[in-house]
């Protein structure tokens, strides 16, 4: 970057945004920081990091054929998304490792993770393919700042919004279900049915944030605030907005430290976000000596 | 074409040689992955190796040392978080985002400060070059493997027992609690070696895909734990011979997709011959 930091926040936050593409940078960190905040808290809270992270990756093949074919890369990151997402849907535990015995929870994962080794293999096909590709392969894989357009900011504004709204609706059962799937089945929760619902949502989610991100860097911010917020709390809607809100914070500053940095915003967000997770975790361990165990630590701090 | 005259070539031999010892390495140990249900701390382990190998290149050391030290070390790190259970997934998740970003920091010091740095040096170690590999590296891959391979023929039989039922293997006296941050390093150090043959992208596909084809065809355990290493290695063979008479296709893929093939088949042949695999473990439990 051609300018400096002068340590004048204000005067530094104006400069920043004076560039059009730092704007765009901003708002479209923005609303990926509230989708993933939000989709990555019911991730944990499900586990299922591992079918996360690969949807995570198959957005790269998405990109990368995209690129070669010559069409939008939206459309390559949307589509293989969405096409990894009912694949693992429809595998008989729909990625959930919870619930099933030790060894057919791990033929599941395996059978995830040969989709995820193929889908990147064939990513490297169509970089190989697309000659001269390859200088665009790291802002693929790990972000960039620079190249979001406006068009790309009202498509994530959409997918964000149809996101959150989604998520609102079957936030309540998903979250009966992710809890304790054997009683919300018993009560006639359509367990099933949520869950490939949530896995074409945290698809979607995916797919937009790798947008800015890259793929290989999304899934940080998906596992990182979340995994932070339940170190800190464990009332659902609380941990929710929390996750959110360090999503957002840990964007807003990794967008702004990389701008004046020459790093990629992909490490300062990653490191952000894991110094939020230590020290969350630190908080965490110091409460649990105390005696404060998470659950009554907020009425109890109302009380006293 | 005469197809042995594929097996005259230098590059063939090395890849071929290498890739062998690579691939049962990693096809043993897969099945321990999986067995164990330690698939994400392979992902994991896979992609810090990515890591590994940058911070070598930028500290201009032997890559190969960069990758060793970071998958072990990670190994130990993941095999000591989570003590018995093994450390959670968001744990695996965080820890793992995080050395992945660093691996970016350490690509854009590569390549703003190495004078002798290469564009596609990144590129080689996320996606591999097998095709590519020296004499030497070849050597070094295959004694490499072959030290790994003694380690976990020390180690199989109690960690199959300690992975199919811990508890009683605790009772026998089996150090449950030592073979696990003991397996990961073992794991960080397959990782390391496969990172040489397919890169650090794609070597967990061949941790897992093997594995899962072998337990889709028998529920043995020694059995299985033989079918993986040889499908992965027949997933090489085939995938160098592929890439060999089509070269527009990397050697990579043509591997990944043979390993792939090699998975759909063994599920599709258990579909029809309607076994479940868990069911099967559920009737020999």
């Amino acid at each position: 970057m051609s300018t400096g930091l002068s340590w004048n926040l204000v005067e530094d936050l104006r400069q920043l945004l004076s560039f059009h593409f730092m704007l765009n940078a901003m708002r479209a960190g923005t609303i990926v920081a509230v989708v993933s905040g939000a989709a990555g808290y019911f991730m944990v809270l499900r586990r299922q990091a591992f079918a996360g992270h690969t949807l995570a990756v198959v957005g790269f093949p998405g990109a990368a054929a995209a690129a070669w074919l010559g069409v939008n890369a939206g459309f390559g990151y949307f589509g293989a998304c969405l096409v990894a997402a009912l694949i693992i849907a429809v595998l008989p535990g729909g990625g959930r490792a919870a619930g099933t015995s030790p060894a057919a929870a791990g033929e599941e994962s395996a059978a995830i993770g040969t989709l995820q080794g193929f889908a990147l293999a064939c990513g490297f096909l169509f970089v190989s393919l697309y000659h001269g590709f390859l200088s665009g392969l790291t802002s693929l894989l790990f972000g960039s700042i620079t190249g979001i357009t406006d068009d790309q900011v009202l498509v994530l504004l959409v997918a964000g919004v149809l996101i959150l709204a989604a998520l609102a609706v079957i936030g309540r059962p998903l979250l009966f279900a992710s809890v304790d799937a054997e009683v919300a089945r018993a009560r006639g929760v359509p367990v099933r049915l949520l869950s490939a619902a949530y896995l074409v949502l945290l698809g979607v989610a995916v797919a937009g944030t790798s947008q800015v991100t890259g793929s290989l860097l999304v899934f940080a911010l998906l596992v990182a605030p979340a995994a932070t917020a339940s170190r800190l709390t464990a009332r659902p809607g609380r941990g929710l907005l929390l996750s959110v809100g360090i999503a957002l914070l840990v964007t807003w500053l990794g967008e702004g430290i990389a701008f004046f940095s020459p790093y990629q915003i992909g490490f300062w967000v990653t490191t952000l976000a894991f110094a939020a997770f230590v020290l969350a975790s630190g908080y965490r361990a110091l409460a649990d000596r105390r005696g404060t165990p998470g659950r009554r630590h907020a009425p109890a701090g109302a009380a006293g | 074409m005469n197809p042995l005259h594929l097996l005259g070539e230098p590059f063939i031999q090395h890849a071929l040689a290498a890739g062998t010892a690579i691939a049962l390495l990693s096809g043993l140990v897969g099945y321990f992955v999986v067995l164990r249900g330690q698939v994400f701390a392979g992902d994991a382990l896979s992609h810090v190796s990515y890591t590994g190998a940058l911070a070598a290149l930028a500290a201009g050391v032997d890559l190969r040392f960069g990758l060793f030290a970071a998958t072990v070390l990670v190994g130990l790190v993941l095999g000591l978080l989570g003590g018995r259970a093994g450390a959670d997934d968001a744990v695996i998740g965080v820890v793992f985002a995080w050395v992945l970003g660093l691996g970016v920091f350490f690509l854009t010091y590569y390549t703003s400060h190495a004078s002798t740095g290469n564009g596609t040096a990144s590129a080689t170690v996320l996606f591999g070059s097998i095709l590519g590999i020296s004499r030497s590296a070849a050597i070094t891959a295959v004694l490499v493997a072959a030290g790994l391979l003694l380690v976990l023929a020390g180690i199989a039989r109690p960690l199959l027992f300690a992975s199919l039922d811990p508890q009683v293997a605790r009772a026998r006296g089996v150090p449950v609690g030592l073979l696990g941050p003991a397996f990961l390093m073992l794991l960080g150090a397959t990782a390391a070696e496969t990172a040489q043959a397919v890169g650090a992208l794609l070597l967990f596909g061949l941790l897992a895909a093997p594995p899962a084809a072998a337990m889709r065809l028998t529920t043995r355990p020694w059995r299985a734990l033989a079918l993986s290493g040889g499908l992965a290695v027949a997933a090489v063979w085939i995938g160098v011979a592929l890439a060999y008479a089509w070269p527009a296709l990397p050697a990579s893929f043509t591997i990944m997709a043979t390993a792939t093939a090699e998975y759909l088949l063994a599920a599709g042949w258990s579909l029809r011959a309607g076994r479940s695999p868990s069911r099967g473990m559920a009737r020999r439990a």
